[in-house]
């Protein structure tokens, strides 16, 4: 896992939640292109929370190979709908897989930086506390953060320590009631479950929105 | 040729060039992309409806199973930047469908459970170039890739290809979809790498 800065010369601001598209190409003129998700918010100085991926082809350049100064090709903002703009009043439920939390943690810090009144939480699901990213931008933001810790745990942990599941769901989740807006981002598997789950808690499917990572990259 | 990234060589899996589009790369998986959450709409409830025509016309999935359907293989794009090859359908063809209604409508928006929907031109729906799908793989299509059943129009990227599709709507404007209206464009050719609004 890497965060990288972006100095791109032109690039206008952007919605959180928004990604973007890196193109890498070789000396011969050979080029891949994957998007990440754009991991710092609107107004900041603009980065990318970059996941290794084993069997992958951009990332591990970016993750182990990219120094200060190198240059690559970025196109974006892109993407409309899984978007937070920090004026809508309803409670936000955000809820993360693994590296998922990139586009979400850029939510809640928009959050912070706009002042908005929204009740915000984040519910985000690790392997285990080492694999946590963020977790001291997370502490120091005004937004209720619970864990889950699915493989390993601290000898202490009092957190939650598996999968997300409707009894979770239901306990960290606001009421269907409140009519909150969804934020679900991780592997289709997670996204499944909790979206799924969310529906089942009385959630209206047109209140969550969902970005998916197929693992590759 | 773009900015060369110092360092990076690639992996280069050789994908037969006239089957990859640029800035596409090879994939055995079958990701899934989706706004929302997946619909589980029960077969009996479902149904297949075409508007816009002078009557509506509408199939049960039991009428939709009975019509002659066609098994197709192709290669299948998806703006996330993967590609897939030779992947294997059953469907009923979008030409069949429409020889039920008389129409002179140039576009259609698909409509889907779920509330998505995405906008085509006839001419990318006819002609043995689209079809609604209901089996992958010699397998009935599994909800999280849109079935019971899903569009598939595998020339364009395959946000075109709606999953949980349930009818078009006949349109004598062309009226963007749900991605069309979200930053995507509005024909998605992937070998014009037609991806976003300004390609």
């Amino acid at each position: 896992m890497r965060t990288l800065e972006l100095d791109a010369p032109g690039w206008h601001t952007h919605r959180a939640g928004q990604h973007l598209d890196v193109r890498l190409t070789s000396e011969d003129g050979y080029q891949a292109e994957r998007s990440y998700s754009i991991a710092s918010a609107p107004g900041e100085p603009l980065a990318i929370t970059v996941e290794r991926l084993e069997d992958g082809e951009v990332s591990p350049y970016l993750v182990d190979e990219v120094r200060d100064g190198d240059v690559f090709e970025v196109r974006g903002p892109i993407g409309g709908y899984f978007v937070w703009d920090g004026d809508e009043p309803e409670p936000v439920l955000l809820v993360a897989g693994g590296s998922g939390v990139v586009p979400l943690a850029a939510i809640a810090k928009h959050r912070a930086r706009v002042g908005s009144e929204a009740p915000m939480r984040l519910l985000y699901s690790s392997r285990s506390w080492d694999e946590v990213i963020y977790r001291d931008e997370l502490a120091k933001l005004d937004v209720d953060v619970v864990y889950t810790l699915t493989r390993e745990q601290p000898p202490d942990w009092k957190g939650y320590a598996r999968r997300i599941d409707d009894d979770l769901l239901r306990e960290v989740a606001f009421a269907a009631a409140e009519s909150p807006r969804v934020y679900v981002c991780g592997s289709t598997h997670f996204v499944d479950a909790a979206a799924d789950g969310l529906v089942r808690l009385g959630y209206d499917p047109m209140w969550v929105r969902t970005e998916r990572f197929g693992a590759t990259g | 040729m773009g900015i060369i990234s110092r360092g990076f060589r690639g992996r280069r899996q050789d994908g037969p060039p006239d089957r990859v589009p640029p800035g596409q790369y090879l994939t055995d998986d079958f990701p899934v992309l989706s706004a929302g959450p997946t619909p589980h709409t029960p077969l009996e409830e479902w149904t297949f409806e075409l508007r816009g025509a002078a009557e509506p016309v509408s199939w049960t999935w039991e009428e939709l199973k009975a019509l002659p359907s066609e098994e197709v293989t192709k290669d299948i794009h998806c703006v996330t930047k993967w590609s897939k090859l030779d992947t294997r359908w059953q469907g009923v063809s979008v030409d069949t469908l429409l020889e039920a209604v008389e129409h002179d409508a140039p576009y259609a928006l698909a409509f889907c459970d779920g509330g998505y929907t995405t906008n085509l031109p006839i001419e990318d729906l006819t002609d043995g170039k689209a079809w609604v799908a209901y089996n992958y793989g010699g397998e009935p299509l599994e909800d999280e890739h849109g079935g019971p059943a899903r569009l598939l129009v595998p020339h364009l990227y395959f946000w075109k290809s709606a999953k949980w599709v349930r009818g078009l709507q006949l349109l004598d404007e062309d009226e963007p979809g749900f991605w069309e209206q979200n930053g995507y464009h509005i024909r998605g050719d992937p070998w014009l790498e037609q991806r976003y609004w300004g390609d």
